[in-house]
């Protein structure tokens, strides 16, 4: 092998004598990348906690505000299936018509409805409902509450929770017995806390004895203030001619047909006359507020997001400094600048990806545990942990740029040279 | 004596563009086939530069070099680094071990670059460590081993490769005279089998082992063929 050929530079612009270029397979890069990542696995989990943080905020709040809107969605759904509310219809001229009391007893024939209670609104004028028959200058004992009569089947309807004492029945109504159930904030305003004393209210002159106190309704939330009075008590004393509206809890699914046979049942010679109701829907407002808290939720995963891509930048860079002896062998080995950069930027890379993976799974846990703590069903959009390990990943490539350029311009025997 | 393997004519090689500071001055150098050579100097002497432009490491700025026939300068950076993975093997003062990847995994790095078959890649790196007696220590971490060992280690990885041209940098700086001993026996055997070596030291004892001395003081080689 004497040499005889002699190639110079300038004759031909890549020489092209037989002599092979170095190279890498894309699985070698892998498992270098890999090593690089794992040789130290305390400082790659530290350095890639910022961008798990981050991307671990982003996925919970996106999870958490779709299962809040789902939540509210799905709760609105349950209770608006579920319930009509029948008025006479105002816009229908002609004789009076009226709501009859016997609306309960009608509609409780139909197929579907699980209870329908009157629910009469009375004009007490000015009178105050007061608990102390002593009027106490120092303190304010005169309120004014709004006054209902309700038949005994409106608790079911509403489905009321009775804290203390009894409901309204018919035997009570049918008596027109002087006695009332307070919402739990009339009884809180009227300072009432017990019923097995007996305790008496007046509404303007007229006195009542308080037999029940309720906990809660989960429709016609006007009643938690209310003081509730029998259809007899109505009838004879304040002259109510008929109910206001009939509320009727129906089972699921069987809304739409009551209310078409509803009408019918209770007048079938003019169904026209009454008016179906559902209750307004509160999702707006609702949405609005989860609107401003999402935005203050993701703009924190973005900047943690920022902190988690400047850590990785800045341990690469060090990783960097830490193994010029190492670039400098992989130089000497046969590695081009390329292959170096390549390295550095599939670690960067890969710590991302990790921070991604890691970040997604904390934030499907915080999504399910706070689903769990407040019993809804945790939804989130399938993409969303998919895209997180993506996100980091080009996250940790951006993160990685300028940290394998310095590796790859590094001078080969002075990094051999400058030691271990 | 083989045929000429290295030959530098009057290579130069400056740094910095103003005012550059010349690292190398026409250095003439032949190395045959089989020959073991000895590059001495004190620091500073451009001796790394040297061992830059042998090394294909880097291309000089004036004159040629031609390793095996080929005009080193010639050749696109991609090329000159198969031509380091395929043709040269290096060993350094340092040893240059990945502290954590195990021997055996040290000495199968030098393939990576060279897009040598994953297949026996293995088998290969522990025949190689074998060769040097090492052959337990396969799956320890360098870090376990003496400073002997970790050099043997270094060759055996330097030699996978089968490589045309040893080029060590001060391959005993690190080491006891005794242990420096054993190193310089193992270049010894490989020399009598064949292999082209170049030392480049400032230790006379290790320079004392080659057939050749030449020494290169303020950038020029002087006593070289």
């Amino acid at each position: 092998m004497i040499s005889v050929i002699s190639l110079r530079r300038s004759d031909t612009a890549p020489a092209d004598d037989g002599v092979p270029p170095a190279g890498m397979t894309a699985r070698d890069l892998l498992d270098e990348a890999v090593a690089g990542l794992f040789a130290r696995p305390g400082r790659t989990l530290l350095t890639v906690l910022g961008t798990v943080i981050g991307l671990g905020a982003l996925v919970a709040t996106l999870g958490l505000s779709l299962t809040a809107s789902n939540r509210i969605v799905g709760r609105f759904d349950e209770l608006s299936a579920t319930q009509i509310t029948i008025t006479v219809n105002p816009a229908e001229s002609g004789p009076a018509r009226e709501v009859p009391w016997d609306a309960p007893e009608r509609l409780g024939r139909l197929n579907g409805v699980v209870a329908a209670g009157n629910l009469s609104e009375i004009d007490v004028g000015d009178a105050l409902v007061s608990a102390s028959p002593i009027n106490d200058p120092q303190r304010r004992t005169e309120f004014k509450l709004g006054v209902v009569a309700a038949s005994p089947e409106l608790f079911t309807a509403v489905r009321a929770r009775l804290r203390t004492g009894r409901l309204l029945d018919d035997g009570l109504s049918a008596r027109a017995e002087p006695v009332v159930v307070l919402g739990p904030n009339a009884a809180t305003q009227l300072g009432i806390g017990r019923v097995d004393h007996l305790p008496t209210i007046s509404i303007g002159e007229e006195r009542f004895t308080v037999i029940g106190i309720l906990d809660g309704v989960e429709r016609r939330f006007d009643l938690l203030s209310a003081v509730i009075v029998t259809e007899g008590t109505a009838r004879s004393l304040y002259q109510v001619r008929s109910p206001t509206s009939v509320i009727v809890d129906t089972e699921l699914g069987a809304a739409p047909l009551l209310a078409q046979q509803s009408p019918l049942a209770l007048d079938p010679t003019d169904p026209a006359g009454f008016q179906i109701a559902s209750p307004e829907q509160p999702q707006r407002v609702r949405e609005a507020v989860r609107g401003d808290l999402d935005v203050l939720f993701l703009m924190l995963g973005g900047v943690s997001l920022l902190v988690g891509a400047i850590g990785i930048a800045n341990v690469t860079l060090v990783s960097v400094m830490e193994r010029v002896g190492e670039i400098g062998l992989r130089r000497a080995l046969g590695a081009t600048r390329r292959h170096i950069a390549m390295q550095f930027l599939l670690e960067s890379a890969a710590m991302g990806v990790l921070g991604g993976i890691l970040g997604a799974s904390g934030g499907l846990l915080v999504v399910v545990g706070v689903s769990l703590h407040q019993t809804w069903t945790p939804v989130v959009h399938p993409a969303v942990p998919l895209l997180a390990p993506l996100v980091g990943g080009i996250i940790g490539l951006l993160a990685g740029l300028y940290p394998a350029l310095r590796a790859a311009r590094l001078e080969p025997v002075e990094a051999l040279r400058a030691g271990t | 004596m083989g045929a000429e393997l290295i030959v530098l004519d009057g290579v130069t090689r400056r740094y910095g563009a103003a005012s550059p500071v010349v690292a190398l001055r026409g250095a003439n150098l032949r190395v045959c086939s089989g020959e073991w050579l000895a590059i001495v100097g004190p620091s500073g002497s451009g001796k790394s530069t040297l061992l830059n432009i042998i090394g294909c490491l880097d291309r000089p700025d004036g004159g040629t070099y031609h390793f095996d026939g080929i005009d080193v300068a010639a050749l696109s950076d991609r090329q000159r680094a198969g031509l380091r993975s395929r043709r040269l093997g290096f060993v350094f003062q340092a040893f240059h071990l990945l502290a954590h990847r195990t021997v055996a995994e040290n000495v199968m790095l030098a393939e990576v670059y060279g897009l040598r078959p994953r297949a026996g890649r293995r088998e290969r790196a522990l025949a190689a460590l074998a060769a040097m007696g090492l052959g337990d220590r396969a799956d320890y971490l360098p870090t376990r081993l003496s400073g002997g060992e970790r050099q043997r280690v270094a060759i055996a990885r330097s030699l996978v490769n089968e490589p045309a041209l040893l080029l060590c940098d001060e391959p005993t700086g690190n080491l006891d005279s005794q242990t420096t001993a054993t190193i310089l026996e193992i270049l010894g055997d490989l020399h009598d089998r064949g292999l082209t070596i170049v030392t480049i030291t400032h230790e006379p004892e290790v320079a004392a082992r080659a057939q050749r001395r030449v020494r290169i003081v303020d950038g020029e080689l002087r006593g070289a063929a």
